[in-house]
């Protein structure tokens, strides 16, 4: 945000450039089109990415290069690197309560946010090598097979993340979606984006492989259509209540029969937005049968 | 490198290996340790203390506490006050990020833990290095996770915490066992008091800093050093809710009687005397490399060490040619040298009990092959032994060693390897050689034992449930099943 000095003699602040987050890096939107930051009479110039239909497309090639080496990466790797991004989150804590507050929130509800997205990083660690534990099978087959069920990634997921909850609302998207093996490109909240450029920062200290999450800013109604529709998309994330926006995710979905997941919590802060059945929206389910004898 | 029959590897050239020692500077040994309960570390009402050495140069290396009776009522008390004022209050979500802490730290700190390992146990650098610590890091780093998921784990069921457990772990994995046992009952909200074994007692005492230093309230791990007399305290005293033991088989009997009519819960992981069997068609060498892994890591003190050597008659001659040739090029001395193999001999009471098996092996009339290498003059050191030619009543074949000592016998059809395999009291784990998938899932449901290795052996990861059958306990210790001792079902 700008600052404008107040004297001649005082230092005046460096402003933040605010870009996307692909690939591991930090590039601008390739259409050159930006929008202003909403709700920031005072700061005219923060310029938002308008991310166009190709940085998309391009955040999709890198999130399906990305999903071999993470989905191949173990389990343990996974929930280190979820609780790295933790700690990194923790470490820039005042930072990402400021930028709330600019969002209109008081301070004691930023930093509950803050707080929130932190532990909720922390909880989805945790599920990195057991929701496989809990939801894989063994399975009694009748004839002579070592027969089993475990779960397995389904690939590239496009996350639509919440509009309103700008920083819990994105974690809870996206942890579940990662930490299952998934790679992602995400759409942030339009209104309120600074906390996802800011969350690309932290990612990008922590320890997760390059691609493995991406980060665009942009207008829902440009982009939804892109974010169903593409055909190396596996499966499709969803957070919102517009009935026009769900139906027309589902049929271009079904374009490449990408699992769909749609969700509408209001309030992040809740236990209910959180679980594993958010990571297994974004599993598969594979058996191998193998025979036993001499 | 391959070799027509008959042929032999010749590993023999001029380059001999240099030493290349860990360095100890980073280590900071007290000159005396105290007890470690609520919080603090404090002094034997007594004023009793025993001497911890060295095995690799019989040399002591500080001196412990050694926990009374006095003491250990006190910890448990220190631990019950904990579970009442704080650990069952505070949220799951909470308890777990204090043990994601300690995980941390232990990996923070693993070099200074591997040495202090090495030094305190005798064990090889490289073992402690790589699979010790990490391992135990690991281990509180996946029970963390479940601390606020365990209604997952039980469907149907809400699980309860228990209390206080009261936990007695073996000298020969000294920080790993304690991370098995402390960290599925923090996870699952319980309080412990923890006595580590005698002559292994400094890592232990390192993560009581650890836990300290990660900010745990007072009391809520407790650990008392002592002898035999310490871990008896701990299982007669009232205010136990659960015993784990992992240890002998014959003192795990003597726990079971103990708490006999009691409320108390236990689980004993005990002894075993593994099968390592070897099928003709498996892959020789990466078989070779198996059996060595199976009988030789740890120096053999390894309650699931692969301690029976079955081999298909038809490639018995080969295995064990390419055995007796593996073992002498195994590296037996210093553990803190990064090129040792098979380290020291934990104590001297337990070189005795090894010399004197070898001593019954010969007296019942199998044949002695021993690693010819050298090995230093002070220290417990054992060469690699294998017994050839033995049978299934041999004592050799029937009891645990828990030293590098493996029995080695033949078979020659499958239902043999299996009647032969499941022919002991113990019942802990196995392994499996062959290229036929079909076969090796044979040979694991017919085998009475907890783990089974197939084409691999002596893998540990926190998510695998590790326990045994039969004589070897009772209970599983790691992954979803490890909890299931510290909970109550609701």
């Amino acid at each position: 945000m700008i600052e404008k000095a107040k004297s001649t003699s005082q230092r005046l602040p460096v402003a933040k450039t605010y870009k996307i987050y692909v690939n591991g890096k930090f590039p601008r939107t390739e259409s050159g089109r930006t929008y202003p930051l909403p709700g920031s009479r005072e700061d005219p110039a923060a310029n938002i990415c308008l991310c166009s239909r190709k940085d998309f497309r391009d955040a999709v090639v890198a999130a399906r290069a990305a999903v071999s080496g993470w989905s191949g990466s173990s389990a343990y790797l996974r929930g280190q690197i979820l609780y790295r991004i933790a700690e990194m989150l923790e470490g820039r804590k005042d930072q990402f309560v400021s930028e709330l507050v600019r969002t209109g929130l008081t301070k004691r509800v930023a930093a509950k946010e803050v707080a929130g997205s932190i532990d909720r990083l922390v909880y989805y660690a945790g599920w990195s090598d057991k929701v496989q534990q809990v939801f894989s099978s063994v399975n009694p087959v009748s004839s002579s097979h070592f027969n089993f069920s475990m779960l397995e990634p389904t690939g590239v997921v496009s996350v639509i993340a919440p509009e309103e909850s700008a920083l819990l609302g994105l974690v809870s998207a996206v942890a579940p979606v990662i930490v299952g093996g998934n790679t992602c490109v995400v759409l942030s909240s339009y209104t309120k984006p600074t906390s996802a450029i800011s969350f690309g920062e932290v990612l990008h200290a922590s320890d997760i492989p390059a691609g493995v999450v991406n980060l665009l800013t942009g207008q829902r109604k440009e982009l939804l259509e892109h974010f169903a529709s593409h055909m190396d998309v596996n499966a499709a994330v969803y957070y919102g209540e517009d009935s026009d926006e769900i139906q027309s995710l589902q049929e271009h979905a079904a374009l490449n029969v990408k699992r769909v997941a749609i969700r509408s919590h209001s309030d992040f802060q809740k236990a209910s937005s959180q679980g594993p059945y958010h990571i297994l929206d974004t599993q598969e389910v594979k058996t191998t049968w193998h025979p036993v004898g001499i | 490198m391959s070799t027509s029959s008959g042929s032999k590897i010749s590993f023999d050239t001029e380059w001999e290996y240099s030493p290349a020692p860990e360095s100890t500077s980073h280590v900071t040994i007290e000159p005396q340790y105290e007890l470690f309960i609520n919080g603090e570390f404090v002094a034997p009402q007594d004023g009793t203390y025993f001497e911890t050495i060295n095995p690799a140069t019989e040399t002591a290396i500080t001196k412990v506490a050694a926990a009374g009776d006095g003491d250990v009522d006190l910890a448990i008390r220190a631990a019950r006050a904990a579970y009442e004022d704080s650990w069952s209050k505070i949220s799951a979500s909470e308890r777990g990020k204090y043990m994601y802490r300690i995980a941390r730290v232990i990996q923070e700190r693993a070099r200074e833990f591997a040495v202090v390992e090495s030094l305190d146990g005798g064990k090889p650098i490289r073992e402690s290095r790589d699979v010790d610590v990490p391992l135990a890091a690991a281990h509180f780093f996946y029970y963390a996770g479940w601390a606020d998921k365990l209604e997952y784990a039980f469907p149907g069921k809400a699980p309860a915490s228990l209390g206080v457990a009261g936990q007695i772990i073996p000298w020969n994995f000294p920080l790993l066992m304690a991370a098995w046992k402390i960290a599925p009952a923090l996870a699952t909200g319980n309080t412990v008091v923890l006595k580590p074994a005698e002559t292994t007692p400094l890592t232990a005492l390192l993560l009581a800093e650890v836990i300290r230093d990660a900010g745990v309230p007072a009391g809520v791990v407790n650990i008392v050093t002592g002898e035999g007399s310490t871990g008896a305290a701990i299982v007669d005293h009232p205010g136990i809710d659960k015993i784990a033991f992992t240890g002998s088989t014959e003192v795990g009997k003597i726990i079971q009687r103990a708490v006999a009519g009691s409320p108390k819960k236990y689980t004993l992981e005990l002894g075993g005397k593994a099968a390592n069997i070897v099928f003709e068609d498996a892959a020789i060498d990466q078989a070779v490399e198996g059996i060595v892994n199976g009988i030789f890591f740890n120096q053999g003190h390894v309650c699931c060490a692969g301690s029976r050597l079955f081999v298909q008659e038809s490639v018995a001659e080969t295995v064990i040619d390419k055995l007796k040739d593996r073992i002498e090029k195994l590296i037996v001395g210093d553990p803190l040298d990064k090129n040792t193999d098979i380290g020291a001999i934990n104590s001297k009471p337990q070189l005795e009990k090894i010399e004197e098996y070898i001593r019954i092996g010969e007296a019942e009339g199998a044949e002695l092959y021993q690693s010819g290498c050298a090995v230093p003059t002070q220290g417990f050191w054992c060469r690699p032994t294998l017994f050839l030619n033995t049978s299934q009543s041999h004592r050799i074949v029937q009891e645990e060693i828990f030293g590098p000592v493996l029995a080695v016998q033949t078979f020659r059809t499958v239902s043999e390897g299996i009647e032969k395999a499941n022919n002991t009291p113990y019942g802990l784990s196995g392994g499996v050689w062959t290229d036929k998938g079909a076969k090796i899932f044979h040979m694991t449901s017919k085998i009475r034992a907890g783990v089974l290795w197939a084409n691999t052996f002596n893998k540990f990861d926190p998510s695998s449930p590790f326990g045994g059958y039969k004589e070897s306990g009772l209970g599983r210790e790691g992954g979803l099943h490890g909890l299931m001792p510290y909970v109550r079902m609701e």
